[in-house]
């Protein structure tokens, strides 16, 4: 009989199996905890700061545009500037005073008024180092700012800024998180953990900090732009892109963004939507036009022509990149010269441009970093670089640093080092990059990033005056003009431009990536 | 017995020093500072230098390290650069995440380990030692990622049964079933290696005790097996069971770093591995000191349980 083989170790091993069954059977739906109307977003990385001054990556902006204003902002799905909490603005005739007409009756999340004087007191908290409120600092990214000279407040609805030189870049970075007006009294209140307890004038307010799993944002009814969509909105931070994936999967969230290439095509399904948007990215190889085999423009040219860039974009990156054509990224439209393409692949031009050069076999030494803000797949990249380099006869010898150590040997200079480095620069102004890091007067000892040490005189110039200049289409005009020749001197490899992709569930309807790589949400709802 | 702590924990503060000093150098050393880290590609020596000096870190190394030391002995381990927030905070709350996570696997793997080791001890060359010793070699051979991974895609993508990651469900309270329900697949996970290797060494405890005469002596005096097994057998085994526990337990907590990783636990391991990364000197530094102070003080715990169990040892 079945009831007489019941041992006490049969029943023991029955109650433990219920037990288990027990503790499985008390979870509840995974998707039904979350009220209607919140968005649940996997980031990469726990958030550092909310405070806009003081955070310097991504992972944090897309959570600080959504609850801060500038005085501008980019327009939707460009990098041109529109206005945001100033209605309008004067440029003086010297490029050097700029005076910006404040919204009236816009509040603060925590009630205070939005007026000139928080606008004063936003930019002289970052600038003066003797500001009673410099110590809620670092401000990493106060150099944005260095040309301001000072920041007055008339009256309550109009603010100056005076600079120090005419600086076109100006606007830009007035849109970028670094410029988001703060309010004075939460900063007063919290001081250095005011990053932790933001209030801006955004579409959705701060609520919840919770370390390591989540922060929350809600709904700003009385948000000046008109409300946001959705109730509010989740991010958990989500390090480990298989996760990240997986959780994707598992319906544990509604957008995540930063897919790895290789995880896309299980997002290729009416389930899901995925989004792209080529970004103001360029990913090169700093060459050194100084000493060694890239001394020769010919040799520079060569490499250039040697390297598959499709293949590169293609295969190695699975289609999550286009092919740069040259120093400035197609997402700046109205800078970019349509006039330049990008070197074609074509590695008997290369050998032909070697052997005119005398040098058919050049030693190169080839800096690759591990990984690294915007850097991609850089060890992968580096590897098939090597080998299209070396099919027209380069011998390239790689040497791998992690991303901290590679940047304290390429930023001083490349010189008695390495002949080719690799990079990336995410800006939001085409006069960032080649101002910073193409100018002879941007050469490592003179504090700027000119690792490779180019230098043409042509092109300090074109730089020099449309960085002076407050008339967009002359700036287009010069930055066309720089593009071509840059192209020509090839100081750099031009290898691609980042594509930023999310994916959200097919019930999220809005979802749309910026060029400026912030990821504004006031229109994203969910079904 | 009092004396015997009293001496373990007297020596052990040397130790802790000596762990001071190497994470502060090492930390010092290590190419790359935290400004660099901080500003990317906008690293410009000059930009570098003033971010530093913000920082504090342009003072002399040996003077940084006696400041930190000191702010420490008073309880004040700084504030993270990479956080924002105070390091002590941050390590605790990550600290109790890891305990929580490893408390629990280390616990599954002694039970498993033990009971696992002394039925195949017991039950030698049958069906049930051979059953073990197959699973277990399988337990001990699988990397615990990839059997998180492997974990994660059957019962949290496919089936849908346990969550993916995290601690608790971000809506709802932070309930003792919730957390158990996200507890299952780590704990699994991290703790599939050490009852490999617990289950193992206990076996072969158990069937070096079982060949003693003192249990020949037990069977005549008419002590059932069970009896025999589990009571006279086990006690005599686990001196030499304890110290595998303990260090195991210190595997456990390494593993640990991986399966935070995977499962996105909000543990300390993952913290140290983020702040490593970013240069956070301060939080890798307190992190480093407080969870080697917690495995010292451990194995001072693992000492004194074992000379509780065996009368010989007595310092």
């Amino acid at each position: 009989m079945l009831s007489a083989r019941l041992t006490r170790r049969a029943l023991l091993s029955a109650s433990a199996a219920t037990l288990a069954a027990a503790t499985l059977g008390l979870r509840a739906p995974l998707l039904a905890q979350t009220p209607a109307g919140v968005l649940i977003i996997g980031q990469v990385a726990e958030p550092k700061t909310l405070d806009p001054q003081a955070a310097t990556a991504a992972n944090d902006f897309r959570i600080s545009v959504n609850v801060f204003d500038g005085l501008v902002r980019f327009k939707d799905g460009t990098l041109e500037v529109e206005p945001a909490l100033a209605s309008s603005w004067d440029i003086s005739a010297d490029g050097l005073a700029y005076t910006f007409h404040l919204r009236e009756g816009v509040k603060f999340h925590d009630g205070s008024d939005f007026n000139a004087e928080a606008v004063k007191f936003t930019f002289e908290r970052m600038l003066k180092e003797d500001h009673p409120y410099a110590k809620t600092g670092p401000f990493p990214l106060a150099f944005f700012f260095s040309s301001v000279k000072s920041v007055e407040a008339p009256d309550a609805k109009t603010a100056v800024f005076t600079l120090s030189e005419p600086f076109a870049p100006f606007l830009a970075n007035l849109a970028t998180p670094t410029g988001y007006i703060v309010s004075p009294a939460a900063v007063a209140q919290h001081g250095a953990d005011f990053g932790r307890n933001p209030a801006g004038t955004g579409p959705f307010r701060f609520k919840e900090w919770r370390a390591n799993e989540m922060v929350a944002i809600e709904k700003n009814a009385e948000y000046w732009d008109g409300p946001a969509a959705s109730e509010a909105i989740v991010f958990r931070p989500i390090t480990d892109a298989n996760t990240r994936t997986a959780e994707m999967l598992a319906g544990g969230l509604d957008i995540m963004v930063e897919v790895p290439p290789v995880s896309l095509s299980q997002f290729r399904t009416d389930a899901y939507h995925i989004v792209e948007a080529a970004g103001a990215h360029l990913w090169f190889l700093i060459l050194n036009c100084k000493d060694g085999a890239f001394a020769d423009k010919r040799v520079r040219q060569a490499a250039n022509y040697a390297v598959n860039k499709e293949a590169l974009v293609n295969n190695v990156l699975e289609g999550t990149a286009t092919v740069a054509a040259g120093p400035t990224p197609a997402a700046f439209n109205w800078a970019v010269n349509p006039d330049v393409a990008p070197y074609a692949y074509d590695p008997e031009k290369a050998k032909a441009l070697l052997a005119e050069a005398g040098q058919p076999n050049p030693k190169i030494t080839f800096f690759v970093t591990e990984g690294g803000s915007g850097m991609l797949d850089p060890v992968a990249m580096g590897t098939a670089i090597q080998a299209d380099l070396a099919a027209v006869g380069f011998e390239v010898t790689i040497q791998t640093y992690e991303w901290n150590t590679f940047l304290d040997q390429v930023n001083p200079g490349l010189s008695g080092k390495a002949d080719m480095a690799e990079m990336a620069w995410m800006t939001n102004d085409p006069d960032t990059l080649p101002f910073l890091a193409l100018r002879s007067e941007a050469f490592p000892d003179k504090g700027g990033f000119n690792s490779g040490y180019y230098s043409n005189p042509e092109v300090d110039d074109l730089l020099n005056k449309a960085r002076v200049s407050t008339d967009q289409a002359e700036r287009a005009d010069l930055y066309k003009k720089m593009q071509a020749i840059v192209h020509d001197d090839a100081p750099w490899l031009f290898v691609a431009n980042w594509k930023q992709n999310a994916v959200s569930t097919a019930a999220v309807s809005g979802l749309v990536l910026q060029p400026s790589f912030l990821l504004t949400l006031k229109s994203v709802s969910k079904a | 017995m009092g004396r015997y702590i009293l001496y373990r924990l007297m020596s052990a503060v040397p130790v802790v020093l000596g762990i001071t000093v190497i994470v502060f150098f090492i930390m010092s050393l290590i190419p790359g500072d935290p400004a660099t880290a901080i500003l990317g590609a906008y690293a410009s020596p000059e930009n570098v230098a003033k971010l530093n000096a913000d920082l504090g870190l342009d003072r002399p190394m040996v003077a940084r390290y006696f400041i930190w030391l000191g702010h420490m002995l008073t309880g004040d381990f700084g504030r993270s650069f990479s956080l924002n927030r105070p390091v002590l905070d941050e390590i605790l709350e990550r600290f109790s995440a890891t305990l929580v996570l490893a408390g629990v696997s280390l616990l599954l793997c002694a039970i498993l380990g033990i009971a696992a080791g002394v039925v195949s001890a017991a039950r030698q060359y049958g069906w049930q030692d051979k059953a073990i010793t197959f699973a277990v070699l399988i337990g001990i051979s699988i990397p615990s990622f990839f059997l998180g991974m492997l974990l994660i895609l059957t019962f949290a993508v496919n089936l849908r049964w346990l969550p993916v990651s995290g601690m608790y469900e971000i809506y709802g309270g932070r309930t003792i079933p919730d957390l158990l329900r996200h507890m299952v697949l780590p704990a699994t996970a991290l703790a599939a290696v050490a009852t490999g290797v617990i289950a193992r060494l206990s076996r072969g405890a158990m069937l070096e005790v079982l060949r003693q005469d003192y249990i020949r002596t037990a069977r005549a005096k008419g002590v059932s097996e069970t009896g025999v097994v589990w009571r006279h057998a086990l006690r005599a085994a686990m001196v030499s069971i304890i110290p595998v526990l303990g260090i195991q337990a210190g595997f456990v907590l390494s593993g640990a770093v991986y399966i935070e990783v995977v499962f996105q636990w909000p543990g300390v391991g993952r913290m140290l591995v983020d702040a490593i990364l970013k240069r956070d000197l301060l939080l890798v530094q307190g992190g480093v000191t407080f969870v080697a102070t917690c495995y010292v003080l451990f194995n001072i715990i693992v000492d004194v349980a074992q000379s509780l169990i065996d009368p010989r040892i007595k310092a």
